[in-house]
């Protein structure tokens, strides 16, 4: 499955969110009401509230007001740049956008318990990591806009290229761990992947080697409950941190639109794979709030009602509840993010209409490392076509 | 380890012997390659020396060896990963094509992939379904890979040298029928490069090209030819990506005719990129279509039917008559 090619659409709003529209318990999904259990680990409620938990509130408690603002604009921004690229999207300047709206605290969250030397591999849409981890969010943008396939290096960020076929990363994520594991190293590893990726091979592999090789791997699913068209229930008849159990390694539903609890329970199965204990399944259960891409169509297959239902779980609105609520942020900061917030926006607009097209010869380029006689026979052909050109063209 | 005659499993095992002594990075990966030392003892010794850490028996799942291989040489090492068989390579041929082959070019150059992923192939043995699979123009058709196929004890040993060597993902076909043939392997030689082809018989009347299995058998044509009065030149391709087309042409400018020399199916086979090449290359210097000999259009037949299957002295003998007549 991969991200589908572009085809006009009517535009959509990005959806904002709307406080208290609607009680979290009307939530309509089938797999919201299975969430409705002790099972999920929520440290902020919708409303904002810190509710205790005698396993994971250590992983959170020295938190400073600082680091939690700083994840509040590291949501905002990332939201921000989003809706932008949704934006340029439409305005013609990118074939294509995947939008992570819904999913910043799953992405934030986790991103932040990383540290440096640890390696992340994403899917096409950890826009939020990415920024975590450092990489300028218009390099994201290059492959949008069709000028490479991947602009970063993935070595100066520890941050892998996106990769756009469902799940094979989760198995280079499993090898990478294990050569961490070699090399005696105490860094670890993190895949993402998604619901519809869960069904796939390749993970149920990378469950099976991580596990043999005990590979300081952390599995983070974010279950955003929709692949493409297909509700999760399409993908599986159990809870997806279950599968866990039957590799051998522990599986955990987090409330996937709390950030300090999935900053908190990725923490503890980053210490666990550092600490030589295994892999463990992080299934972060989330939302995605706007269309697979902005080439989708959600009103196609869900309605309304269930958007709204999470919306009122917003990952942004109940980290902003509860700073005020606890006075860990005032009016000023909220103001100062907006102005911040506008100038990311402006920033990644100029930078992306800047963006020239590659040369032509770059078909050739990369293909190998060492090189190779047909690359090098056809680029050769290739210059002499285009040179023909140039007599013409001088008449 | 002095010059010796060894057969070309061993000649592969010492080689991967050697890479393992020479650069710790080196891992061993697959199905049985460990204590059983593979089904075809090709890693036989090796985790008995190298440990069970650099010589790996992996769980039973293709895609699985060649994804983590990949994660292994993200993360700096060198993984030389087995295929049991042939005909088990499909279901890792998506993380082949789409991520080892591939992700080199979408880093713009910053990630190498140094895999090597040895599949012995070919027919010939009296196999089982999915056992006797000549899959290499699958592979070929792809950017970002390489395919090699030696057909004889040393180039086994070198040739696997410089693919562990090779800063790119590199398919390594190894003839299983080929396995026990003997041949002379000195250590100390400098080999060619590892995508040149060779000529291993001197000929003027039409040339023969084929690589790994097939070789052994195109001596035979040749000889049996000889007998007739027919000088034919044996070339031995090595390399089906890139393919040595400038080797070729030499050898085709002199012998004005070709027959290509395949198992794997003529249809959209490597003989058809040949063919094709060598005809816009040497139009005007053939004398005779460039013909092609190797597996039909059906699935490989089960054992008993494997001989009519196959390229034999007969069938090449026929090809080389037919390229003679014109």
């Amino acid at each position: 499955m991969t991200v589908e090619s572009t085809a006009a659409r009517t535009p959509r709003r990005s959806a904002g969110s709307k406080a208290g529209a609607t009680g979290a318990k009307k939530s309509t999904g089938a797999n919201a009401r299975k969430n409705a259990g002790t099972e999920l680990v929520q440290l902020l409620t919708p409303e904002g509230k810190r509710v205790k938990n005698a396993e994971y509130d250590k992983y959170v408690a020295g938190i400073t007001s600082e680091e939690l603002r700083g994840l509040y604009r590291d949501m905002v921004l990332t939201r921000r740049f989003d809706a932008e690229a949704t934006a340029l999207q439409r305005q013609g300047e990118l074939g294509l956008w995947a939008s992570l709206l819904g999913q910043e605290a799953a992405q934030i969250g986790s991103g932040r318990a990383l540290n440096d030397d640890d390696y992340v591999f994403p899917t096409y849409r950890e826009h939020g990591v990415a920024w975590c981890r450092g990489v300028d969010p218009t390099n994201l943008l290059g492959m949008f806009r069709g000028v490479n396939n991947g602009g970063w290096d993935p070595n100066s960020n520890n941050f892998h290229l996106y990769t756009i076929v469902i799940g094979s990363q989760t198995l280079h994520a499993t090898g990478y761990a294990m050569g961490v594991a070699k090399d005696g190293a105490d860094s670890a590893v993190i895949a993402y992947f998604g619901d519809g990726a869960s069904s796939q091979g390749d993970v149920a592999e990378s469950f099976t080697f991580s596990a043999v090789y005990n590979a300081p791997v952390v599995f983070f699913c974010q279950n955003n409950q929709w692949a493409i068209s297909e509700p999760t229930e399409k993908q599986t008849r159990v809870p997806l941190y279950q599968r866990a159990q039957g590799f051998g390694f522990p599986g955990v539903r987090v409330d996937g639109n709390d950030v300090l609890a999935c900053l908190a329970v990725t923490k503890w199965a980053l210490e666990r794979a550092r600490a030589g204990e295994g892999p463990t399944l992080v299934e972060a259960f989330t939302y995605r709030m706007g269309a697979h891409t902005t080439s989708d169509d959600p009103t196609r297959y869900r309605g309304d009602e269930e958007r709204l239902a999470w919306e009122a779980k917003d990952p942004i609105l109940r980290l902003r509840r509860f700073l005020e609520a606890a006075n860990h942020a005032d009016e000023g900061f909220f103001a100062e993010l907006e102005a911040e917030s506008e100038a990311l926006g402006k920033r990644v607009r100029e930078a992306v209409r800047a963006m020239p097209d590659p040369d032509h010869f770059a078909i050739f380029e990369n293909v190998y490392a060492d090189g190779h006689a047909l690359v090098d026979e056809e680029r050769a052909q290739f210059a002499a076509y285009q040179a023909s050109f140039a007599d013409v063209e001088g008449v | 380890m002095a010059a010796e005659k060894m057969a070309l499993a061993k000649a592969i095992n010492e080689s991967l012997r050697r890479a393992l002594d020479a650069d710790p990075k080196v891992l061993i990966m697959g199905e049985d390659v460990g204590k059983l030392g593979g089904v075809f003892r090709v890693t036989d010794g090796l985790q008995k020396d190298f440990g069970e850490s650099r010589v790996i028996d992996t769980p039973l799942a293709e895609s699985g060896i060649v994804g983590t291989a990949i994660g292994l040489a993200l993360r700096g090492y060198r993984p030389v990963v087995e295929i049991q068989f042939d005909g088990f390579v499909f279901p890792a041929y998506d993380q082949i094509v789409t991520q080892l082959a591939k992700m080199h070019a979408r880093s713009l150059g910053k990630v190498k992939l140094p895999v090597v992923v040895r599949i012995p192939y070919g027919g010939g043995i009296g196999a089982v379904e999915h056992h006797s699979e000549s899959p290499e123009a699958l592979f070929a058709h792809v950017a970002g890979l390489k395919v090699v196929s030696p057909s004889n004890a040393s180039d086994a040993y070198w040739m696997m040298q410089q693919a562990i060597q090779s800063d790119d993902p590199v398919i390594y076909f190894e003839p299983k029928r080929r396995y026990w043939d003997k041949g002379e392997v000195d250590p100390e030689a400098i080999p060619a490069p590892l995508h040149k082809a060779q000529v291993v018989r001197e000929g003027t009347d039409l040339t023969l090209a084929a690589y790994g299995p097939m070789v052994k058998l195109c001596h035979e044509v040749a000889a049996a030819a000889a007998e007739e009065g027919r000088s034919l030149e044996v070339l031995d391709l090595r390399s089906v990506s890139p393919i040595d087309f400038d080797s070729i042409q030499a050898s085709v400018e002199k012998t004005r005719r070709l027959v290509v020399v395949h198992e794997a199916p003529v249809f959209f086979g490597s003989g058809a990129e040949i063919a094709a090449r060598i005809t816009e290359r040497c139009f005007y210097h053939l004398e005779a279509p460039v013909l092609r000999v190797g597996g039909y259009h059906a699935p490989y037949p089960p054992a008993r039917l494997e001989e009519a299957y196959l390229p034999d002295l007969d069938r090449v003998l026929d090809a080389v008559d037919r390229s003679l007549a014109y």
